[in-house]
């Protein structure tokens, strides 16, 4: 059986690219816009793995994985991180706060099946 | 008053002007004519009884010799060397290096005007790309789309299975996303386009600045905003091109001539004149007899037309930061141009006692010290509610000494400019070490 993905991202088109290419290797791919909402959603879907970008409408990707990170059942959930800045200080962001991974917008397809393979352990 | 700035040429010019021998006037004043022609050459310092001497004999008052220019200049040049302490330049020499090189010297403290203008320029720029909105909008909306059409195309190009109905689906995307991409991207060069000039003006000076140097070129009174038929302060920055070069200078611009014409229709410049004729430079009588509050006065003091040869008082104005937000010089009182100022002032005091007028007999230090009589008040910069913690500004009018009224009630304050060109040993004030080791 696959095993889920739960990308949070508010981007459609991106969603769309990423959501066929996890599919097409075999993943079940869960999606969810917003910012506010993602840990209910986390906690609703049970995903083996969470890509989560960092700016999200509402809620800000930091805060979301920090929470992430301070909840019984998520605090070793892997969590990749994607954002739109590549500035050293967002991936030391990332870091502190516990993501798995951190991939920088725009990504290439090859990158992010690797890191969804390496997290999954698959 | 002699062009160049320096004692020792000054003495050489006056007795050049006089058609004295240096010999001559070695031995009137009692000093080798070797050692004067090292006065002359200014590779030695003279003061006391020496320089009242020659003064004597040059017809001259001591302090045409002396003031001015030159502690400014070796200020500068004594900051200049301080910015860059790794080259090592020789402090004790500055003196003789602008004596023997006055042209060199001038290069020198324009170069580090400039370098410091830049610097804050700079400073502001890379704050705008950290920190402005619209840029961090922008680009996160181009790296979107960006994104999106990176891995849309990827999966079409890369092989592997698209059934048709992805296949179209894919292609409707990429045709929408670069669509947008243009859009974003256009909007992305029209903002950087207007950036950059405005960024291009800012570069030559700062908006504070260039108002505070067109406001010196009309020796700080603005007739247009004068009396009956004035000119709106807006009508006035869009007639001026020094004005509204760039979009903030115009603004800050606007904002000071809109105070400006407030406070000229509040306090008419023929009832100011005429009650200083009567009252002297007295502020508070001023104050009191014209029923204006005190910050009034000291801006329209400060704001009166130059009448021939009167030194005018100058004037500070600060907000509870201490930032300085206006200066108007006054000879012999430097204002630094960035950073802070000596917290001696009277105007840093009134800040910690608003409300309360402060008056104080200030002292600069230099060769030939300098005193001011300062007024200082702060009070609420805006308007003031039970809902809100007011915001102070303090305002302090700097009378030079010559000015004061008669036996000014007010105990003798040593102050300086910043600490950094500060001369001043064993002050409790002091922030940071001096980059002069043995005064002026």
């Amino acid at each position: 059986m696959g095993k889920r993905v739960l990308l949070i991202e508010d981007e459609p088109n991106i969603i769309e690219a990423i959501r066929f290419l996890l599919s097409r290797e075999g993943y079940q791919v869960d999606t969810h816009t917003d910012g506010a909402t993602a840990l209910e959603a986390v906690a609703a879907r049970r995903p083996d793995m969470v890509i989560l970008d960092v700016m999200l409408p509402n809620k800000s990707g930091y805060d979301i994985l920090r929470e992430l990170r301070a909840g019984e059942t998520t605090a070793r959930l892997p969590v990749l991180m994607l954002t739109a800045r590549g500035q050293r200080r967002d991936r030391e962001m990332a870091e502190r706060f516990g993501a798995s991974r951190f991939m920088t917008k725009p990504f290439s397809n090859s990158e992010m099946l690797s890191s969804v393979r390496e997290l999954l352990g698959s | 008053m002699p062009a160049s700035g320096l004692t020792g040429s000054r003495i050489r010019e006056r007795r050049t002007a006089l058609g004295l021998r240096q010999s001559a006037l070695a031995r009137a004043v009692g000093i080798s004519p070797a050692y004067l022609n090292l006065i002359e050459h200014n590779r030695r310092r003279i003061g006391g009884k020496l320089l009242v001497a020659l003064a004597r004999e040059l017809q001259v008052e001591p302090s045409a010799l002396t003031e001015g220019a030159e502690a400014a200049l070796l200020a500068e040049l004594r900051a200049a060397a301080m910015g860059h302490r790794e080259v090592a330049a020789e402090h004790d020499l500055a003196e003789e290096f602008a004596g023997h090189f006055p042209g060199w010297a001038a290069l020198v403290t324009a170069q580090q005007r400039r370098i410091e203008t830049l610097e804050q320029t700079v400073a502001a720029l890379t704050d705008r790309l950290t920190h402005d909105p619209q840029l961090a909008a922008s680009m996160h909306e181009v790296l979107s789309v960006v994104t999106a059409i990176r891995a849309t195309s990827a999966i079409l190009a890369e092989g592997g299975e698209v059934d048709p109905e992805w296949q179209a689906r894919f292609h409707r995307n990429l045709h929408e996303d670069s669509r947008r991409l243009a859009e974003s991207a256009q909007a992305l060069v029209e903002y950087l386009d207007s950036a950059g000039e405005e960024g291009g003006q800012v570069g030559v000076t700062l908006p504070q600045e260039e108002l505070e140097q067109w406001l010196q070129a009309r020796g700080f009174h603005v007739p247009e905003l004068e009396g009956e038929g004035a000119l709106s302060p807006q009508e006035l920055v869009a007639r001026e091109p020094a004005l509204n070069r760039a979009r903030t200078t115009a603004s800050l611009a606007a904002g000071w001539l809109e105070r400006y014409r407030e406070d000229a229709l509040r306090l008419p410049l023929e009832r100011l004149r005429e009650a200083v004729a009567r009252l002297g430079l007295v502020p508070d009588a001023l104050a009191r007899e014209l029923g204006c509050e005190l910050p009034l006065v000291f801006r329209r003091l400060a704001c009166l037309p130059d009448a021939a040869d009167t030194v005018r008082p100058g004037l500070v104005s600060c907000d509870a930061s201490g930032t300085l937000t206006f200066r108007k010089p006054v000879d012999g009182f430097p204002l630094p141009r960035y950073g802070a100022a000596c917290p001696l002032w009277p105007l840093y005091q009134a800040l910690a006692r608003p409300m309360q007028p402060v008056r104080a007999l200030v002292e600069q230090p230099g060769r030939t010290p300098r005193r001011f009589l300062c007024f200082a008040l702060a009070a609420p910069a805006g308007p003031v509610g039970f809902e809100q913690v007011p915001l102070f500004s303090s305002t302090m009018l700097i009378l030079p000494e010559e000015l004061a009224p008669e036996d000014p009630v007010a105990p003798l304050l040593p102050v300086g400019a910043s600490c950094r060109i500060c001369p001043r040993g064993g002050c409790a004030a002091r922030r940071e070490p001096s980059i002069l080791t043995d005064g002026f």
